[in-house]
């Protein structure tokens, strides 16, 4: 494990930047804080949670595929991706960590998908202990750590130094960039830090939220329950959820005819739309309980089904602090599983 | 704290449901924490059990009507803000009168859970009001944390337009009065900018727009089947802010096509998960109109015929708007 | 003139029953105008809607000019009150958003003012010319 000061951070931000780019949480003046890349002068933000996700420097809202261009007979095609610089990502969360793993295997089971697998290549994933989990949080349940965070190095705060341990050989490859601004260090003040918030999570009211009655095989056992309809029936249909949420990877292709070519993009797409999916015979999911349902099934059935039991929800809570009418996943599961975990 | 208490609220919903006056009733539901409200239909007496009424209760229950009257006949609990929504929506004609039986609630300002975590800090377990002072519990503080109300409002209860109600079948309380509010400043303060400032203050705020269409989807006045953003034939049809130009052109869309009809009810503000004061632009428009075709505010009262749809032939030529407020440009 | 001087495009919306004709006339007319002014003929000025200026401006345009019959004398007897109005509205709105007010207008041009029409087609394009390129409702991928 290596150890720096807090006091250094800024150097050592500095020292990662002159190698790399560096996204970090930043404090917003709303209060809220985002994923901003490091100039000079940036702090680390000490929020929780950012309002989107790390999702979008993977995996961004748009992202451009190729470009058509007729010429005279022919039709041109160009590859017109962006070239990714290597980057590193610091200050995310467990959580954040986990819906890394989630969009990987969407993303990189065959058909692999290259735009986002050489973002991941190409991206170091410096996680960042949680201190002060908030009651929106839920990790927990989904056997998250939110103490020993994966990623390519895990990172500990403490109120006076910051704790570095490799996870990964490019993590190890991180720390050689910093190794000059830290020190070897046996890191038991990081037990302290973790014994302190661990009294948090056991407060936490949303920890034991039902996740085992839900998990592959229950489709049948959920599908038609009657609660569905009162769930949905406050739900905008807008996309809130589906953007702010980490794990959530559906993605319309689009073409944009610019007049002189047509750019093939893709940008992501919520399945509380009403046009989401939308095929030649018109939809499938016509009604909003539909859509509202296919969320919720999804993340905690379908996936689960497919992957073996691994939930598409990490317990981020970013949905129950951003639906513009309170209707969230913990809400779901509690209605149909359960008001506690059985 | 709000002076009408929960158990006049109920009360009333237990009459016209076992009356069978009504068949469901459209109120606000409690969640997991005192602050996460939803709207919700309740559809018995037993189901009232739920039923909340509090600081947290912003949400504007009008547009619900359209869909749940097509089913019942619905009692709606209405703050003075969501009646002119009320009113708005049956001048479209968007569902029948006789489907609503509308009760005005009296409203002391709803509160702002985002100002509140900003003052009380994050991990709030409980939120309790009493009279003036919200009682927050936190998981880090042992002692509960005391917030002045007034501090932690929402920004359109802050520049509340009125206490009085535009529609109602009955009243819990004395009719309110229109307040005088100064809710057109922070419109005058970006006018009195430079327009590159201008330019600067809304690529900053537009650039945070996720496209989640949150501010559409809650406002009573964009009620289209189909939305020119959702149509794939419309030829304006996106699903994403690509460029900030796309990010203009929505909010510009939006907010125009509710030019008019737009009365002002802060909902697309209050839901934007991004924070962008999205009232400002609504309120750009009503203030211009206000001024060019005299004072209208939407939904004051039913039938009424908005500026966008009316003229006369003395009206101000599109040319002559910055007549007077050439500062720089 | 140089050959790499900025020519702005411009896209004027004209109706079919007045400023289209006034189109015409300055073309029998042989009344000079910009060829970079790119007419698209509507049924009334009140078929504009304000989608349709953001898009003439997201595909390049520099500048856009509705063009319609004079108050009163509408073939439909009112459609330019209704486009007073909203184009107002609308005119006021970009500027809030900070876009330059002078990339925008409407001009009342009837069918006998084929002068008028090629007068304010020069002297626009001059203006938008002056403003230089449209870069705050600007499209980048239309510009490749």
């Amino acid at each position: 494990m290596r150890k720096c000061a807090l006091s250094k951070l800024p150097d050592v931000f500095e020292k990662i930047a002159s190698e790399m780019t560096l996204f970090l949480p930043v404090d917003r003046e709303d209060g809220r804080a985002e994923y901003q890349q490091w100039v000079p002068g940036k702090a680390l933000s000490d929020a929780l949670t950012t309002v989107k996700s790390p999702k979008d420097l993977f995996f961004p809202q748009t992202e451009d595929l190729m470009r058509f261009k007729v010429e005279g007979k022919k039709i041109a095609i160009d590859d017109i991706r962006e070239d990714v610089e290597p980057f590193a990502v610091f200050g995310v969360r467990a959580c954040d960590v986990r819906s890394l793993d989630i969009l990987d295997r969407v993303f990189l089971t065959e058909p692999r998908d290259s735009y986002y697998a050489e973002k991941r290549e190409k991206g170091v994933v410096v996680s960042l202990s949680c201190e002060k989990p908030a009651e929106t949080c839920f990790c927990t349940a989904f056997g998250i750590d939110p103490l020993t965070s994966a990623g390519d190095v895990a990172v500990w705060k403490t109120e006076t130094a910051l704790f570095f341990k490799a996870n990964t050989e490019k993590g190890g490859a991180f720390l050689k960039i910093i190794e000059e601004l830290t020190e070897d260090t046996a890191g038991e003040e990081v037990e302290a830090v973790k014994a302190k918030t661990e009294k948090i999570l056991q407060k936490l009211p949303l920890r034991d939220v039902p996740v085992n009655a839900f998990g592959g095989g229950k489709t049948q056992a959920l599908f038609d329950r009657p609660e569905w309809d009162t769930l949905s029936e406050s739900c905008l249909g807008c996309g809130t959820c589906t953007f702010v949420c980490p794990t959530c990877q559906c993605y319309d292709i689009k073409d944009f005819s610019a007049g002189n070519a047509v750019i093939r993009y893709r940008c992501w797409d919520s399945c509380m739309y009403s046009e989401f999916t939308k095929m030649a015979h018109g939809n499938n999911r016509v009604t909003q309980k539909e859509r509202f349902r296919q969320r919720f099934m999804h993340k905690l059935v379908y996936f689960p089904e497919n992957h073996d039991g691994l939930f598409s929800c990490v317990g981020c809570g970013r949905c129950l602090r951003s639906c513009p009418v309170s209707m969230n996943i913990v809400k779901v599961m509690r209605k149909i599983g359960g008001k506690h975990n059985a | 704290m709000q002076k009408m208490t929960r158990e006049a609220l109920l009360e009333k919903a237990r009459e016209l449901l076992s009356s069978g006056k009504v068949s469901a009733v459209l109120g606000w539901k409690k969640g997991e924490f005192d602050y996460d409200v939803t709207p919700a239909v309740f559809d018995s007496v037993d189901a009232l059990e739920d039923f909340v009424w509090g600081d947290f209760c912003g949400a504007n229950l009008s547009k619900y009507l359209i869909k749940e009257t097509k089913k019942h006949r619905v009692l709606v609990f209405l703050k003075p803000c969501d009646t002119y929504s009320m009113n708005q929506l049956l001048t479209e004609h968007r569902f029948e009168r006789e489907q609503v039986h509308a009760v005005g609630v009296p409203c002391d300002g709803m509160a702002d859970i985002n100002l509140l975590r900003r003052k009380a800090g994050e991990g709030i377990v409980s939120v309790d009001s009493i009279g003036e002072e919200i009682k927050v519990e936190t998981l880090y503080s042992d002692e509960p944390v005391i917030i002045d109300r007034r501090e932690v409002l929402l920004e359109r209860c802050v520049n509340c337009k009125s206490k009085k109600h535009a529609a109602f079948d009955e009243l819990l309380s004395d009719a309110g009065e229109d307040s005088s509010s100064d809710r057109f400043q922070d419109v005058e303060k970006l006018e009195s900018m430079t327009p590159d400032e201008r330019f600067e203050f809304w690529q900053n705020e537009l650039s945070r727009c996720i496209r989640c269409n949150a501010c559409r989807d809650v406002c009573p006045a964009c009620t289209c089947e189909t939305c020119v953003f959702n149509n794939p034939s419309s030829g304006a049809e996106n699903k994403a802010p690509v460029n900030s130009f796309e990010e203009q052109m929505f909010h510009i869309i939006r907010a125009f096509h509710v030019a008019g009809r737009c009365t002002d009810c802060g909902e697309c503000a209050r839901v934007c998960p991004e924070h962008i004061p999205l009232h400002l632009i609504n309120r750009k428009i009503i203030k211009d109109m206000n001024a060019f075709y005299g004072v209208f505010q939407a939904g004051a009262e039913v039938g009424a015929k908005s500026p966008l749809l009316d003229y006369t032939v003395s009206d101000i030529e599109p040319g002559a708007v910055f007549d007077g407020r050439d500062h720089d440009a | 003139m140089p050959i790499n001087e900025y020519k702005p495009l411009i896209v004027a919306f004209c109706c079919n029953w007045c400023s289209y004709a006034g189109a015409d006339l300055a073309g029998n007319n042989r009344a000079n105008y910009p060829c970079d002014v790119k007419i698209i003929r509507v049924p009334c000025s009140c078929r504009v809607n304000p989608m349709f200026i953001l898009k003439a401006f997201q595909r390049g345009a520099d500048g856009v000019i509705l063009c319609g019959c004079h108050p009163g004398d509408c073939h439909y007897t009112s459609g330019n009150y209704f486009t007073r109005r909203r184009m107002a509205v609308l005119f006021s709105l970009l500027d809030f958003f900070g876009i330059e007010r002078e990339r925008t207008r409407v001009e009342w041009i009837s069918a006998a003012e084929g002068a008028k029409f090629a007068a304010t087609m020069n002297e626009f394009t001059k203006t938008v010319a002056a403003l230089g390129e449209n870069r705050r409702l600007e499209d980048l991928r239309c510009k490749k």
